[in-house]
């Protein structure tokens, strides 16, 4: 029973990756109908960006949890004015390829700064020891994950339900038409919700950088997994995003620890295939409605 | 259109007289096919191993083209050496198709290279249908030199019963007793399992469990697999990883997080580059003992070709780099003496050859079923208190005879 409950905690750390990751592309197709594809690229970018401030500029990782997400989104927002927004009234697969061309530049420019080889961080101080939960030990630093991502997505909610800019996204992005015409700039808001997202990809990658290797491509193979949870939760939605981020850590890791392996590779895509079946646009996705 | 078919058909009947089509002489200086000889190497240019051979060893292969053109000056067979390369991605697949351009289109004489086991199996494959030359560096299935073996290829550098029965059954009989593995789940990973567990067992020791992981594994999580290792029953007092290239990393990354050396629980490593312990850092693996086939700093001969390597990659070479050097080498040099590129020719010229170079240490050519065994070095990784500059991460703790260091040939193997 201590095992499962160990097993259970890993997956929900593991989950709240995919639930950073997968709000981020949630918000964005929410608001611009944009599959964006150079989310792992942002989070390849936001490890890399945390890797520059502790080991190149010798500052603090937590200064990097800080800076990197906002000066990522910044970057979000540049290329939103400048690429995204230009593509935004043709046939989603421009904006597809669009984002698709831009992570491998992205990592391309990455391999040639620190070659195809990884590189590592410590976890940061005062976590870099073992939390007691009672039953067991467990590294702090994964603890802390879990819970500041819990924090991260319950401000989101927060920010999309109970203020006013999160109901002038909300309405923009069920009934667009329709907040026009209530006389709300719904364009004012593409930009830096694009923004926002790209923001919450760097997070989760700046979080994600003390547990594991920092490889350009580590974005890429990520990424796979994060669409089919984005699939399972619901294309746009929020909360089907998040709950599934988490859903799909805790079969993971429980697929690994009880199934063999030939069943705990593909769990995911089968549970997104079962979905699919049951629901085609997923647990909690509306079906689009045909203009 | 008539006159381009009937182009066509003259050209194609001509085939069957003369060897070429296109005019000019065929063979002035030595018996060339086009009159070039072409080198491929074929690896993982972007992905999970990229860094232990991909373009570095591209490199090590021009400088061999270079050493051969100094060597023979005037009187080399010829000095149109072109050398082409191609990123198979790890996919058997890719290969597949990429090797058979190179045979085919590139007019490759040999290819090299090649890593991920899968991938090497199915080039092995093309090599036997198009009757061209494949020395394998970068994959380490014995299928390559076992039930898969065939005429026109050659296993270079290292294989998986070579890093079993080192770092396995010294391991064992230096008290790691009972393992737990861990593998990445395809045909390089499953044969490193097999391995390890059967000389793990033959030094007395235990494989209390054993588990495949995803490749390539999207998540670079390992955590479930780690967790899972303090809870079996009984209790390993060793984690075999058999992962490679940035998986490793991300295993040993997780292995240090989750304290399981604290726990009683020690590492124990089944294929380790020197980009591995340089992602690293020595600190995170201080201790290991592992099998390495070849280092740059172990002699003046390897630290000559290292500096000349470092100036043109910025990087020191892993073994893979080396043996690909190696691997060029001896195949011009075979051209060379039979002064043909011919395949079948070149075969005889090297089997049973005896074989000393920057890599090869004592080695032989094996006739029986292709396996180029040589000298191979158990190493230990240092504390970073005893490195005394960049790259300079293992120490030596003793050499491995050739004839020790590789199995017999396997009788699974007919040519």
């Amino acid at each position: 029973m201590v095992d499962f409950i160990r097993f259970t905690v890993n997956g929900l750390v593991g989950g709240s990756f995919y639930a950073l990751l997968a709000l981020g592309l949630a918000v964005i197709f929410g608001m611009l109908r944009v599959v964006n594809f150079a989310h792992g690229a942002f989070y390849m970018l936001g490890a890399f960006g945390a890797y520059m401030f502790v080991n190149e500029f010798g500052l603090d990782f937590w200064l990097a949890l800080a800076v990197v997400p906002v000066a990522l989104g910044l970057v979000g927002i540049v290329i939103e004015r400048a690429f995204v927004h230009r593509l935004t009234r043709l046939d989603p697969l421009y904006n597809f390829l669009l984002t698709f061309g831009l992570t491998l530049i992205l990592q391309d420019v990455v391999k040639a700064r620190y070659t195809v080889s990884s590189v590592t961080i410590p976890p940061p101080y005062p976590l870099a020891a073992d939390a007691n939960l009672g039953l067991f030990h467990f590294p702090a630093y994964r603890v802390f994950v879990f819970v500041f991502a819990v924090a991260v997505c319950a401000g989101v909610w927060w920010l999309l339900a109970r203020t006013r800019i999160g109901m002038v996204v909300r309405a923009s992005t069920e009934r667009p038409e329709l907040t026009r015409a209530f006389g709300i700039d719904v364009s004012r808001w593409v930009t830096p919700v694009f923004g926002f997202g790209i923001g919450l990809a760097a997070l989760s990658g700046v979080l994600a950088a003390p547990t594991r290797a920092i490889s350009p491509l580590m974005g890429a193979d990520l990424i796979i997994v994060v669409f089919a949870v984005v699939v399972i939760g619901g294309l746009g939605s929020i909360f089907g995003s998040v709950l599934a981020g988490f859903a799909i850590g805790l079969i993971q890791a429980w697929g690994e620890a009880y199934a063999p392996a030939i069943v705990s590779q593909v769990l995911v895509f089968l549970v997104m295939a079962g979905v699919l079946l049951w629901r085609p646009s997923g647990l909690f996705g509306r079906e689009e409605q045909m203009a | 259109m008539r006159r381009t078919i009937g182009a066509l058909a003259a050209c194609t009947v001509g085939v069957l007289f003369v060897a070429g089509c296109g005019g000019g002489p065929s063979k002035p200086a030595g018996q060339l096919s086009n009159n070039k000889i072409v080198l491929a190497v074929l690896n993982d240019q972007s992905g999970v191993y990229s860094a232990l051979s991909g373009k570095n060893s591209v490199a090590a292969v021009n400088m061999a083209v270079e050493d051969f053109k100094a060597k023979y000056g005037a009187n080399a067979i010829t000095q149109n050496v072109e050398v082409i390369t191609a990123d198979h991605q790890n996919k058997p697949d890719v290969a597949s198709t990429k090797a058979t351009e190179m045979y085919d289109r590139n007019n490759a004489d040999i290819i090299l290279d090649v890593p991920t086991s899968s991938a090497a199996l199915a080039v092995a494959d093309i090599a036997k249908q198009k009757k061209k030359l494949y020395f394998n560096i970068g994959a380490a299935s014995t299928d390559l030199t076992g039930v898969k073996c065939n005429k026109y290829t050659f296993h270079y550098a290292y294989d998986t019963w070579e890093l079993a029965h080192s770092t396995g059954t010294t391991l064992t009989n230096s008290g790691a007793k009972s393992w737990y593995i861990i593998y990445p789940n395809y045909a390089f990973g499953q044969d490193m399992n097999k391995n390890f567990t059967e000389a793990i067992k033959a030094a007395g020791g235990a494989v209390v469990a054993s588990d495949g992981t995803p490749f390539p594994n999207q998540t670079g999580d390992y955590s479930t697999q780690l967790l899972k290792a303090s809870t079996l029953t009984p209790s390993p007092d060793t984690l075999g990883v058999m992962q490679a290239g940035a998986d490793l990393v991300n295993v040993v990354k997780q292995y240090n997080e989750f304290k399981l050396k604290d726990k009683g629980i020690k590492l124990a490593v089944g294929l380790m580059f020197i980009t591995d312990i340089h992602s690293l850092t020595p600190d995170a693996l201080t201790g290991t003992t592992f099998t390495e086939p070849w280092y740059w700093n172990f002699d003046a001969t390897n630290r000559a070709f290292a500096d000349r390597f470092f100036a043109k990659t910025g990087a020191r070479p892993t073994f893979a780099n080396a043996a690909n050097y190696s691997a060029a080498l001896q195949y011009l040099e075979a051209v060379q003496a039979a002064n043909t590129d011919d395949a079948d020719t070149i075969v005889k010229q090297l089997e049973g050859k005896s074989v000393n170079d920057l890599f090869l240490r004592n080695g032989t050519i094996r006739a029986a079923d292709h396996n180029v065994v040589h000298d191979a070095y158990l190493a230990q990784v240092k504390a970073s208190s005893d490195v005394k500059e960049p790259w300079d991460y293992e120490k030596i703790l003793n050499t491995i005879p050739a004839a020790q260091a590789f199995g017999p040939p396997s009788s699974a193997c007919t040519m």
